[in-house]
């Protein structure tokens, strides 16, 4: 009797576990809340930078509509592409563009619509410098390989006549996170380095040639702030809302240009012309004197066909909204806007779901 | 399972089901189920984890091979994953923090177990148990803001100063490194050492003090030569779940820690651990391989913490059999 018992408890706890452990899979694979009968839920998951507007987005797209309700998961950008893959949400959201790999495993066609810019920016403290300092993307990119190590640097000081140097140790900042910030710095500086582009390249995260690593804007902040002489790069919306002062970099045209939501709008806009048409650009390092150097999109990744036909209309409203009364809305949570001759060119785009 | 007595088993060999219908409205067959079905459910949860863990992370296995363990480039951009620097990391800040919190827990627990008075003593083990429960990410954050600018202001110069000939304490002192990733640790597992060390010094019977008492020892012989040996396993035990903590703490960790997959002799220097890199990489994570190479570092801290608890098993076995004399 006892064997038995336990034989058949053990069968009966394995089972247990069994069907638990699918009733969890299938679960979490459609996670959403049962929706009313006459409302419409639509899922999306993706990058985190463009969750505070995608939020205000989605908020008063349902104040017009009440019958819609899209959910949004900040997972990040890479959780996003993979359920966006693996077909688990409606959309899915990315700061960089879709790779040509990943758009290979996706079973249906996708589509890349920018929504708003951000931009990130250098930040730093050295002992007894109050002035905005001018980087030049030599500089940056010297800072980061580990080659320019003192503040007193003559690559430096060239730029920055009447800022009195220390000659100070520079203690580099990164992320440690795997961040969209990281991959339009890293970006950034694969396009106007080779040494970079060859020795670490461009990611969400990469095998840093020096320094420390923090988590997150706050961590890297946190830290720049805490250690004399270090260096780091944050996203503009974060050193804007907890005024953080930051550094002019030098752009394509010459000019040393301090981070505005403007001067990002107009580095979108230089490569308004040469915007392919699948929008997957990066416009780090763009032509015109306006444009700050460091910008990038961030984008809502779209299948060309939806299957069913009210969530078709829904994304396709939704999209024509958010690129007209929509980007009235960005300016005020601190993202830069996207430029006209985008906006034109995605609303095009929209007529390709089907 | 032995050692549970089944009450009605004479009469289960004739009368099965009457015997187990009585067992159960009696309530013992009901609770030797329910308590079976518990641990079975747990066994097989680690063994659904492990399962999990290779079968996700078997391309980066298959490619990798044993390099993954000696592997020190950590690249997602060319896709080369190495894990020493982690694994190093996570054992020197782990051997860090007990190194500092083992003398300081026990010694903690003997004051409050023998020589506090008992109203001082339950008022702190109040306070102990309290700190046990505090989340790590406060750690973490009290780890940046008041020991980060302590190390880097007058910790980490003092001990170049004083013990800079050791390679361990060279190099430029940024604050945030391994000292501070072990330090907040040591502060993090403190309160298990103490809470259970007290316990298990409490639960040594009186008679023992009394009769070293009566042979002539002091206090402080009695406490250290016959109480602390007594309670020695116990006191193992509490260092090694302080030790699994430890190895397996993220948060607080890698607020501090400086998180640059480097080996350096240098305490001062940044480092990394495995549930850090974990944590930090995860949700950005794209491409097969880097998630695999991820998964699989997680199936490296599941193996490290199994053999440390194998190694904590021997330990205890072979000193229990040693100690019989007293």
């Amino acid at each position: 009797m006892k064997k038995l018992s336990i034989l058949s408890i053990i069968l009966l706890s394995a089972a247990l576990v069994l069907t638990s452990l699918v009733a969890f899979h299938s679960s979490a694979s459609n996670a959403a809340p049962v929706p009313a009968p006459d409302a419409i839920m639509l899922n999306g998951a993706g990058a985190t930078f463009p969750y505070p507007i995608y939020s205000k987005w989605f908020s008063d797209y349902n104040k017009i509509h009440s019958n819609i309700q899209i959910n949004y998961q900040s997972i990040g950008s890479g959780g996003g592409i993979r359920q966006l893959l693996s077909g688990t949400v409606d959309f899915g959201a990315s700061d960089p563009p879709m790779n040509d790999e990943q758009l290979g495993q996706a079973k249906i066609k996708i589509l890349h619509f920018p929504t708003v810019l951000g931009a990130v920016i250098p930040t730093y403290n050295i002992p007894g410098v109050s002035q905005e300092l001018n980087f030049t993307p030599d500089v940056l990119v010297g800072i980061y390989l580990g080659k320019i190590t003192k503040w007193n640097d003559p690559e430096i000081a060239k730029y920055n006549k009447g800022v009195n140097l220390p000659a100070q140790d520079i203690v580099v900042v990164h992320r440690s996170d795997g961040s969209g910030t990281s991959y339009v710095w890293t970006d950034y500086l694969s396009k106007i380095s080779p040494e970079w582009q060859s020795k670490v390249g461009r990611n969400t995260s990469v095998n840093w040639p020096v320094g420390l690593g923090g988590k997150g804007n706050e961590g890297v902040t946190g830290l720049v702030k805490q250690t004399p002489g270090a260096i780091g790069y944050v996203e503009l919306i974060y050193a804007v809302q907890n005024q953080i002062p930051y550094g002019r970099v030098r752009n394509a045209a010459g000019v040393f240009v301090k981070a505005d939501l403007a001067g990002v709008t107009a580095a979108a806009a230089g490569y308004a012309k040469a915007m392919p048409e699948d929008f997957r650009i990066s416009i780090t390092n763009a032509p015109g004197k306006a444009a700050y150097p460091i910008a990038s999109f961030t984008y809502l990744l779209i299948p060309t066909k939806i299957e069913d036909a009210n969530k078709k209309e829904i994304i396709k409203g939704f999209l024509a909204w958010m690129l007209n009364d929509g980007q009235k809305a960005v300016e005020a949570l601190s993202y830069a806007r996207l430029p006209k001759e985008v906006v034109a060119k995605e609303l095009k785009q929209i007529s390709q779901i089907q | 399972m032995a050692g549970i007595p089944v009450p009605t088993g004479r009469a289960a060999a004739n009368r099965r089901a009457p015997a187990l219908m009585q067992g159960l409205r009696s309530g013992d067959t009901f609770a030797h189920l329910f308590t079976l079905l518990c641990a079975a459910s747990i066994l097989l949860v680690t063994v659904a984890l492990v399962q999990q863990l290779y079968v996700n992370s078997t391309g980066a296995l298959h490619k990798f091979g044993f390099r993954f363990l000696t592997g020190r480039t950590w690249d997602p951009v060319s896709g080369d994953f190495g894990a020493l620097p982690f694994v190093y990391g996570t054992l020197v800040t782990s051997a860090l923090a007990l190194l500092v919190a083992v003398p300081l827990g026990v010694g903690a627990a003997i004051f409050l177990s023998e020589l506090a008075p008992p109203r001082i003593s339950n008022a702190m083990t109040f306070v102990i148990e309290l700190l046990a429960a505090v989340p790590s990410v406060i750690y973490g954050l009290l780890g940046i803001f008041i020991m980060v600018p302590f190390l880097r202001q007058y910790g980490e110069p003092f001990l170049k100063r004083t013990l800079g000939f050791l390679p361990l304490f060279q190099g430029p002192m940024y604050g945030v490194g391994m000292l501070a990733g072990g330090l907040v640790l040591a502060i993090m597992v403190v309160p298990f050492i103490i809470s259970i060390s007290r316990e298990v010094l409490l639960a040594v019977p009186v008679e023992q003090r009394e009769a070293a008492l009566g042979l002539g020892a002091t206090k402080w012989e009695s406490t250290w030569q016959v109480v602390v040996p007594y309670a020695r396993i116990g006191i193992m035990a509490s260092i090694f779940l302080a030790l699994a903590r430890a190895l397996g703490e993220t948060m607080a960790v890698t607020m501090v820690i400086g998180n640059d997959p480097r080996i350096s002799s240098s305490l001062f220097a940044p480092g990394y651990s495995i549930a850090a890199v974990i944590a930090n990489e995860f949700t950005e994570a794209t491409g097969d391989l880097y998630l695999q190479a991820l998964i699989e570092l997680g199936l490296v801290l599941f193996a490290l913490t199994i053999v440390i608890n194998g190694l904590a098993r021997i330990i205890i076995i072979s000193t229990t059999q040693r100690g019989s004399g007293h």
